[in-house]
């Protein structure tokens, strides 16, 4: 296990995030801030509020993925660490992993982590606390990994933010269809672990496929 | 033994001046194949097939939308494939040939979702519905449109194409979710009318002129595709001594028509 590089990248992006607490938590603000303009803007009434919550709050959170998504290699490759990276004899796709789970741990947790709080503002129904945090915490890490695809590919533009945002979302749709799915079965009484098994079969997926996807990415396109 | 075997047939494929040369021979065989399918498929479905007994005449729209959902789907096939190949065996003539699908289609999506729309409105009251299938079309539009996107987004050509390349193959597994979708899925679509297996379920009346649109749209999008890669060939590799020539050429023919 120590020289296949998971946990060194790991515990190397966890310690990086740790000094710039600050950037780290920048997805957590995005998330707070803009749940607040969902009452804000379409309205107050808590009726209304608890009908939207599950889909808002989804949509919030991927987002708020999505916007971190793109410094997950941009920081590395600005100052070389990246080559570094894929000279280095291990597999590239440990490492990769390593980093993507740091980066999950850093923002689709807390996410997580503060969705019953959110849920509460928004009125979303006690019965879907509990489904709202286990999608977050599954959906999350898929939308992690499937976002460091297109981090990979685009980590060599200077302008690579909005085509990232292009050419991640499409993927990301399945994701947040089951994810608001699992919250929404739940407010409506059925059973939740149907979509919620789902969301996990795709994390097994990206698990799986994600890395050699990124590592590729990175390797064919790290010079512009 | 193989190593024996004279590969040349096979390397020559993957030359743009080969494609280039060769297709043009090819090009007025198709162009008439191609309007000679599309024309005849086009009045035979619009105007002779028999009317359906629920939707009357506006069922119609069907010899368009189905051919070119197809078209959109295989293209999205050929183009990842494409994309593979180039990165498996390097070979530019495939990029370029991934490159060219890109906007065809593209174009071939939005008129499916188009004319799928033009059809809803009569039949089910709504131009459109965010059911499985047409709400995962939609998903393909935006990954042609992706594809495209960072394609023109690189400095150097060669991390353009593996980029796009390796977005092409990792959107590939849309592709099943949109065929399955009809069948996975509660939906308002409806599900497949044409198996590989048994008979269709419409009338054989209806079911030519729609087999024979969508074979006319199989040699329109190779008609589409020859003729993009074509152009595409000519501007990768504008500055190789054939083209050079053959730009040369062109312009003396126009120079001499023109003096005339």
């Amino acid at each position: 296990m120590s020289n296949i590089g998971f946990t060194a990248y790991l515990k190397r992006d966890l310690l990086l995030s740790y000094r710039r607490l600050g950037e780290a938590a920048s997805p957590l603000m995005f998330f707070l801030l803009v749940s607040i303009l969902i009452p804000l803007g379409v309205s107050p009434d808590p009726e209304r509020l608890a009908e939207l919550a599950p889909g808002m709050m989804w949509v919030m959170a991927l987002l708020a993925t999505l916007l971190s998504t793109e410094g997950l290699f941009a920081t590395d490759h600005q100052d070389g660490s990246l080559e570094q990276m894929l000279i280095a004899p291990q597999l590239l796709a440990l490492p990769v992993l390593g980093k993507v789970t740091a980066h999950w741990l850093v923002t689709g947790l807390p996410l997580t982590m503060v969705s019953p709080l959110i849920g509460l503002m928004l009125s979303l129904p006690p019965v879907a606390m509990v489904p709202m945090m286990a999608s977050l915490a599954v959906g999350t890490a898929c939308l992690s990994l499937i976002g460091a695809v297109g981090a990979a590919l685009t980590v060599s533009l200077r302008k690579g933010g909005l085509l990232l945002s292009i050419l991640v979302i499409p993927l990301y749709i399945p994701v947040i269809i089951f994810g608001s799915a699992a919250v929404q079965t739940a407010v409506d009484g059925f059973n939740w672990l149907g979509p919620l098994a789902i969301l996990a079969a795709m994390l097994c997926a990206a698990i799986a496929l994600c890395p050699l996807a990124i590592a590729g990415a990175l390797r064919l396109v790290s010079s512009n | 033994m193989a190593s024996n075997r004279d590969w040349t047939w096979f390397y020559r494929l993957g030359s743009p001046r080969w494609f280039y040369e060769t297709t043009g021979r090819w090009l007025p065989w198709l162009w008439t194949l191609t309007l000679l399918l599309l024309t005849t498929g086009l009045v035979w479905g619009l105007g002779y097939a028999p009317q359906d007994a629920k939707q009357g005449n506006s069922f119609r729209i069907i010899y368009l939308h189905v051919p070119v959902s197809f078209l959109a789907l295989a293209g999205y096939y050929l183009m990842a494939i494409a994309g593979a190949i180039g990165l498996i065996w390097k070979m530019k003539l495939s990029y370029m040939v991934m490159k060219s699908a890109a906007p065809i289609g593209a174009a071939l999506t939005f008129l499916a979702l188009f004319t799928g729309a033009v059809w809803g409105k009569p039949t089910w009251g709504t131009y459109w519905v965010w059911d499985a299938r047409i709400t995962s079309m939609l998903i393909l539009l935006f990954l042609y449109l992706g594809v495209l996107a960072l394609q023109y987004a690189f400095h150097s050509q060669e991390s353009g194409n593996k980029a796009s390349a390796i977005l092409a193959l990792v959107g590939t597994v849309n592709i099943p979710i949109i065929y399955k979708s009809v069948d996975w899925w509660y939906t308002l679509h409806q599900p497949a009318t044409i198996k590989l297996t048994s008979a269709p379920s419409m009338h054989i009346d209806m079911f030519q002129p729609l087999l024979m649109m969508i074979i006319a749209l199989y040699c329109f999008y190779a008609l589409a595709l020859i003729l993009f890669t074509r152009a595409e060939i000519l501007q990768r590799e504008r500055k190789a001594a054939w083209v050079c020539e053959l730009a040369l050429q062109a312009d003396k023919d126009s120079a001499g028509e023109a003096e005339e």
